[in-house]
């Protein structure tokens, strides 16, 4: 797993490549858990996310409760494997996916 | 049914990417379909991490993945094998995939996502094993 962030005023856009799962998801956990101070409008681009596992799940509820407090949070890009583990898990209903 | 391979090493989050390129290897000789072994690789962070995070806690111990084929109708089967805590991932409730993101409780989902990926899961306890088999047609 890698990322990327820009950050233009209170508006964030976290880029997230290869594997988000239980090993990859803490790290990036512990970035956002700073990363989001002050941040109004959160946006993780998924393209080039390869899979993500119930791990990276829990990593996105936990950014969208913080989010659904402090401003907004739209999920891109989501390819086909991730898409369906957002319909499987009910998540397609509890995130704005575009 | 054929067992084709098996490997034991620790079960640590770490070794969740030595499992997974293991039974790839297993996959692409068996040319599974790029999506089953998607789901298969997902099925395979969420139950050796559990494996990891809880059969030896505090201490670490071994697990043992074992991949077989059935030939008809044409179907994978990982096997994960520990002698840690007795522990049957597959009583827990399924989460309630309806609730909106306040309510939805943090976790709770891996396992829930195996069952609905793999065309089978079952678990049994024996001679002090916890024995979590997943199947996945081909």
């Amino acid at each position: 797993m890698t990322y990327e962030m820009n950050r233009q005023d209170d508006a964030l856009i976290i880029s997230v490549s290869g594997r988000l799962d239980t090993n990859t998801a803490p790290e990036l956990q512990e970035v956002l858990d700073e990363a989001l101070d002050d941040v109004s409008e959160l946006t993780f681009d998924l393209d080039d996310l390869e899979y993500i596992s119930s791990a990276g799940l829990r990593l996105l509820l936990v950014a969208q409760k913080r989010m659904t407090k402090q401003g907004s949070m739209r999920v891109c890009n989501a390819g086909e494997a991730v898409s369906e583990v957002f319909e499987m898990s009910g998540f397609d209903g509890i995130l704005t996916l575009e | 049914m054929n067992r084709i391979a098996e490997l034991t090493v620790e079960a640590t989050v770490e070794n969740i990417d030595i499992v997974t390129d293991f039974v790839n290897a297993e996959l692409e000789k068996l040319d599974c379909p790029m999506k089953a072994q998607v789901q298969i690789d997902i099925a395979i962070d969420e139950l050796f991490g559990n494996i990891a995070h809880y059969a030896y806690n505090p201490e670490v111990g071994p697990a043992t993945v074992l991949v077989e084929v059935d030939d008809d109708p044409l179907a994978v089967v990982v096997t994960f094998i520990d002698n840690g805590v007795p522990y049957d991932p597959l009583v827990a409730e399924d989460p309630d995939t309806t609730l909106s993101a306040e309510d939805r409780p943090i976790g709770g989902l891996g396992v829930f996502l195996v069952k609905q990926t793999m065309d089978d899961v079952s678990y049994e306890y024996k001679d002090g094993q916890n024995i979590l088999s997943i199947k996945k047609h081909m």
